[in-house]
């Protein structure tokens, strides 16, 4: 079954997960089919072939489409994408409340497709939070363990500790609606860790708290993760939370992985035009191909202008390429770009004082519009100011290929 | 300045006097005249006197305390019924109902688009000794296993029983029990379901840890709205009942309609009124708690 499907484009990942995990507590076994997992070789997760399509009396709609996906014991991974990209279906596949229309779901190895989310050894952390509003916070936690005829005492010990690594002793005879926000955030995490699961599965968590708070629950939850040990699936449409937070992560469109990476990677190296321009700001170009100087492409633009794109792949010249190059990596000068640097000339339109840096938005010759963040050191004054003609220099290597440009992205051209 | 404690101090109490004239001319000042009727002394022809006649209370009760106890325990039977019926119509609805919830509802009160006299006149066709639901008993020769129960008269018939009468008061007042329970159903978030779910409890768990202590609230406002108006309903014993099921609404009626004597009427329809009141209070007061919700999920 697994055999058919090819694993490319996860193996060449490295898995960042920091150490065997500590949540096999035996006692927690109770399920038979999983006793004998053997460790780190078996992923945590394995999503093979999963698609998912839904039917309405208008037709069908497809949201997830052929996800294949290898998540490791003990990593905190995310699913980041735009709203209806299919993260959060993919998640409740994994957690048994949607059945995918194809594919395997395997939880250390075993396919749990069909097996319903009671009797998965998954937790989930509501976007609602889901809070029971008619029980104490302490029920709520106990809810999981009682259901599993966990021994009371045990019960009451593990409630209290898992409290206590929230943060929130004290409040066990609370009600859910007499806590704040963040509290009740905690208090569905712990309703969640506390039953020990192989894998906490997070539906946008902090989406409802404000941005002081969800700066905080997110080193918070990084603590909490390290602490615990067990595998954090975390569902997010905020990029700055999954690059903060992720060991890795995908990028998902249209139902569709874009790319898998870890943070850094994802942000250095973005594999597609859809990804540069969702993670951070990025400025996309399209040129024809001038020269290739083996796997330099080389595109041909007016004097005193070069645009040299390292690892130009499978491109020929005369071929359209699009690139993209980070707000932060150009340097705004006067004078044309010394030798193996790029640079394009343009004007500014805009200049945008934001703190610490400086905005500056060019508009070039050629007619694409471009952003160039500049740190507002103590020795900078500005730069240039509007209407000024400046060249925009960068070097070559952040020169990123996004490769071949389809008609189909050519009308949307934009900085994201 | 005047404009401006008109606006803050007066203008609410503007506001609500069309209200308060309301309640005291259709509410208060009959309710005072029921009351001083009360306790007059006299006939019809020769007119009603105020004499402080207290003694009418006591008379009322011993002639007709048999009904008011009656009234109590056929509502309170008609109410169970209601509930165990209502409540899987209001589950289904809030929870399966999808696009069709509003057609479910719409169809549930359309019965309310007939008069209520003439849905209990046709309940008198069906349950008579050669209507449907008589005929349908005999073709799978149930009647003696009704009379086992008692369910039938000792002959075999329905209408004139009290099975006749508390069908038709669980027939009449359905609804009233139904759209609470399905209002309070209906705010169930779907994500407690599935949180119950993901944390190991089953199908019947979930419903008995989750749904159900959280529909208690709508089941609380069901039994007032149910058991009151049934309490005192006089249309279903007159028409489905006979001499030996008479409710106290029916015996109020032929002391105001038939025998014109208005004191003991006014009476008896205190005494219901306080026996609800004090049976609603009590009732209030041990169930309508939060620690009562609390203890249905323990």
């Amino acid at each position: 079954m697994s055999e058919m499907t090819p694993y490319a484009d996860v193996a060449d990942s490295p898995s960042t997960a920091d150490s065997p995990s500590t949540a096999d507590d035996p006692s927690t076994a109770d399920d038979p089919s999983t006793v004998d997992h053997p460790g780190t070789a078996v992923p945590a997760i394995r999503l093979i072939g999963i698609a998912k399509r839904f039917v309405s009396r208008r037709g069908t709609v497809t949201a997830v489409e052929r996800v294949d996906l290898v998540i490791n014991e003990g990593e905190f991974f995310s699913l980041l994408g735009p709203s209806g990209c299919g993260k959060t279906t993919t998640l409740r596949m994994i957690g048994g409340f949607e059945e995918p229309t194809e594919g395997q779901i395997l939880l250390y190895g075993r396919d749990v497709v069909g097996v319903p989310p009671n009797h998965r050894d998954v937790n989930m952390v509501f976007q609602s939070y889901a809070l029971f509003p008619h029980m104490s916070v302490y029920d709520n936690v106990a809810f999981g363990l009682k259901r599993k005829s966990v021994p009371t005492a045990e019960i009451r010990q593990r409630v209290n500790e898992m409290l206590d690594l929230v943060q929130l002793d004290g409040k066990a005879d609370r009600r859910p609606r007499e806590l704040s926000g963040g509290q009740q955030q905690r208090v569905a995490l712990a309703r969640a860790l506390v039953n020990r699961p192989r894998a906490l599965l997070l539906d946008e968590p902090l989406a409802a708290l404000d941005l002081k708070l969800r700066q905080a629950m997110q080193i918070e939850l990084k603590r909490i993760q390290r602490e615990v040990g067990i595998t954090f699936v975390f569902v997010t449409h905020d990029q700055n939370e999954a690059l903060t937070m992720s060991d890795r992560l995908i990028v998902m469109n249209a139902g569709k992985i874009e790319q898998l990476a870890t943070p850094r990677d994802m942000y250095e190296r973005p594999a597609s035009r859809f990804v540069a321009g969702f993670i951070g700001t990025s400025n996309i170009l399209t040129g024809t191909v001038k020269t290739m100087d083996g796997t330099t492409a080389i595109l041909e633009t007016g004097v005193n202008e070069s645009l040299v794109v390292p690892e130009a792949t499978g491109l020929i010249a005369g071929q359209q390429l699009d690139l993209t190059v980070r707000p932060e990596k150009i340097v705004l000068s006067a004078e044309p770009p010394g030798p193996g640097l790029c640079g394009l000339r343009g004007r500014v339109m805009e200049v945008v004082y934001l703190g610490t840096s400086t905005q500056y938005a060019v508009k070039t010759a050629e007619g694409a519009d471009l952003l160039a963040f500049l740190q507002n050191a103590s020795d900078s004054s500005d730069v240039a100011a509007r209407g000024d003609d400046v060249y925009l220099t960068w070097r070559p290597e952040h020169s990123l290929c996004l490769g071949q440009t389809s008609g189909a992205q050519l009308d949307e051209e934009a900085v994201a | 300045m005047i404009s401006r404690i008109w606006r803050t101090r007066l203008a609410p109490y503007a506001l609500i006097l069309p209200g308060w004239l309301w309640l005291v001319i259709f509410f208060v000042v009959p309710t005072l005249s029921m009351l001083s009727v009360s306790t007059m002394t006299g006939n019809d022809l020769d007119g009603f006197k105020q004499t402080f006649h207290l003694s009418t209370y006591s008379d009322a009760w011993s002639e007709y305390h048999t009904q008011i106890v009656r009234s109590l325990v056929y509502g309170l039977i008609a109410t169970v019924l209601c509930l165990v019926i209502a409540y899987p119509v209001a589950y289904w609805i809030a929870f399966r109902g999808g696009r069709y919830k509003s057609s479910l509802l719409f169809l549930l009160l359309l019965p309310f688009f007939v008069s209520f006299v003439i849905r209990t006149q046709s309940w008198e066709f069906m349950l008579d000794d050669h209507g449907m639901v008589l005929g349908t008993l005999r073709t799978f020769h149930l009647v003696g296993v009704m009379k086992t129960l008692h369910l039938v008269s000792s002959s075999g018939t329905i209408l004139q029983t009290s099975t006749a009468v508390i069908g038709g008061l669980v027939y009449n007042f359905l609804p009233f029990t139904v759209l609470p329970i399905y209002v309070a159903l209906e705010r169930v978030e779907p994500s407690l379901l599935e949180a119950s779910s993901d944390l190991y409890a089953n199908k019947f768990h979930a419903f008995r840890k989750v749904v159900f202590p959280l529909s208690l609230p709508g089941i609380f406002a069901a039994v007032l709205l149910t058991f009151v108006p049934v309490a005192s309903d006089y249309v279903n014993a007159q028409i489905l009942g006979g001499t030996k099921n008479t409710m106290i609404g029916t015996a109020i009626e032929t002391e105001y309609f038939t025998n014109l004597n208005y004191p003991v009427a006014a009476a008896l329809s205190f005494i219901l009124m306080a026996v609800l009141l004090i049976g609603v209070f009590l009732y209030a007061r041990i169930l309508g708690t939060e620690d009562a919700l609390e203890m249905a999920a323990a």
